[in-house]
């Protein structure tokens, strides 16, 4: 019976979290129209959200360009294909390791920063000051906050997979000596604009949605306390990095479920 | 209309969980166009006052009644549009850091008006004006001492002359000056606007200086005494003297409870 009930307890809380979850998401949504109204504030975001992302977006997108082009030249030209590697590292940046890893390491960079600020700005009172003074938070402030998530993580999601193939053609045409005629080619014949870039661009917008959301919820409903703060940027990470990946594997399902 | 009060608290309890009152069936009337001072000691509720009057938090039983309006905490709109009619000195300031003073101040102007920039330039100076601060417009709030803040604060709370004025400790961090101006400015305000006011804070001499009205709670959530100031500084019951005077013996006691000194620090020990 105490198994049951905690299993019963745990259960309850749990559909409870999610829940609540929900209400502040739709919340979140209904705010959404009123904050367009004020366009300059998702601007002044979009450029304090993704402007500030670009450095660690551009040099890890690099980076997985470089290595993604020496492994692929060495699988590859075990079987000859070695002149297929500019597709395969275009289709796996597009469609895959543009929009996870990019979504990753905005969790990482932005997630976390929102919710830091979020919680702070409730530790100080100030959410509890806007309420008073008859000013919506979720309006004036996490909406704006959502819509520069939400717009701005494609954009980084597309400057990672142009700077990956950018570093890819250093490596395989440069320093390999792939033909770079070829290399451009088989981009071009191989990689359907709609079917592979305008899924990976639609993965991550929802990619967006689900990193900013939980940023924006971990931070407003942070125990406004420093350690409520830390546990609060902590949780962002790992939730959003696990709704990525498991939202991945659903959209990668659906979209590319027939060849 | 002027004989009802501004604000009813009509046997209203209130608590964070069920195992902890932290008011417990208390009524106050606070009058239109008076300054009231709710005075008590560290953990006594006030702050949780002032927060049902905003409609922060809704009573566990009982009811908050702004101008003739039962607050009704779950109804968004109905809390906007009194809220509109409110403003609030938090006890820490609340300002937004990542805002200068002016900008600060101007904020509900520009968020709750559609007054043109150059007119909520000059209200904007004009508040910090009041407060001492209009030197120091242009400065982040990082860059003022915390006395200075909670005067920033100030002058955002008063922005929009509102109708209920509600301070949170307006005089804690403040230095002799700033404190005695501060009492002056919101004694001047009430009666220039003729704003309710309701002022929390420990500061017994500036709160019996400027007040109508006294109320001193208990912890517990209870009203230990009102009236005058005058008729709390003469009242003859133990509990207001040991409050007004800062008498460290009565019947409140310094320590929380604990078990006998002996059990902790061995047998001859004494507090």
């Amino acid at each position: 019976m105490n198994f049951l009930q905690s299993v019963g307890q745990a259960t309850l809380a749990l559909l409870g979290r999610w829940g609540h979850g929900a209400l502040f998401f739709l919340e979140l949504l209904r705010a959404v129209p009123a904050s367009l109204r004020r366009f300059g504030l998702v601007v002044t975001q979009i450029h304090a959200i993704g402007n500030r992302s670009l450095v660690i977006i551009l040099a890890s997108g690099l980076s997985v360009g470089f290595v993604l082009a020496l492994q692929m030249y060495y699988a590859l030209s075990t079987y000859g294909a070695a002149e297929s590697l500019g597709l395969i590292v275009n289709l796996a940046l597009v469609r895959e390791l543009g929009p996870v890893v990019a979504a990753l390491l905005f969790a990482g960079r932005a997630g976390t920063s929102l919710t830091a600020e979020i919680g702070l700005m409730k530790a100080g009172e100030q959410i509890a000051a806007m309420e008073l003074m008859a000013i919506d938070p979720k309006v004036r402030v996490l909406a704006p906050r959502f819509l520069g998530g939400i717009i701005s993580m494609p954009l980084l999601a597309a400057l990672f997979s142009t700077i990956g193939i950018l570093g890819a053609y250093v490596v395989a045409v440069l320093l390999i000596g792939i033909d770079s005629g070829n290399f451009w080619s088989i981009q071009q014949n191989g990689v359907d604009v709609w079917r592979d870039v305008g899924n990976g661009v639609v993965k991550s917008i929802v990619f967006g949605v689900i990193c900013t959301a939980v940023a924006l919820y971990q931070g407003f409903e942070t125990e406004a306390t420093p350690e409520g703060v830390a546990y609060a940027t902590t949780r962002t990470v790992v939730t959003a990095s696990l709704g990525v990946l498991a939202m991945d594997f659903v959209l990668t399902a659906l979209m590319f479920s027939t060849p | 209309m002027s004989d009802t009060p501004f604000i009813d608290i009509d046997h209203v309890t209130f608590g964070y969980d069920s195992r902890r009152i932290i008011l417990n069936d208390i009524s106050l009337q606070f009058a239109r166009g008076k300054v009231t001072a709710v005075l008590g000691g560290s953990g006594c509720g006030k702050t949780t006052l002032l927060r049902l009057i905003g409609g922060v938090h809704a009573p566990n039983s009982g009811r908050v009644v702004f101008d003739g309006e039962v607050v009704n905490a779950s109804d968004k709109l109905q809390l906007f549009r009194l809220r509109r009619r409110l403003g609030m000195l938090f006890q820490f300031g609340a300002l937004f850091t990542d805002l200068s003073v002016f900008d600060n101040v101007a904020f509900p102007l520009r968020e709750m008006s559609d007054l043109p920039e150059p007119l909520i330039r000059h209200i904007v100076l004009m508040k910090l004006n009041a407060v001492g601060l209009r030197g120091a417009a242009h400065l982040r709030i990082s860059e003022v001492s915390g006395g200075m803040a909670r005067r920033v604060a100030l002058a955002r709370a008063i922005a929009l002359d509102p109708e209920l004025i509600m301070y949170d400790e307006p005089f804690a961090g403040l230095d002799l000056v700033s404190m005695g101006v501060a009492a002056k400015l919101i004694r001047t305000l009430t009666d220039v606007t003729g704003a309710t006011t309701l002022l929390i804070s420990h500061d017994v001499p500036q709160c019996m200086a400027i007040s109508d009205h006294v109320v001193l709670l208990a912890t517990g959530g209870r009203v230990v005494a009102q009236g005058t100031p005058a008729e709390l500084m003469d009242s003859a019951d133990p509990e207001v003297r040991q409050f007004v005077r800062g008498e460290p013996d009565g019947p409140v006691k310094f320590h929380y409870p604990a078990r006998a000194v002996a059990d902790d620090f061995g047998p001859g020990a004494s507090a």
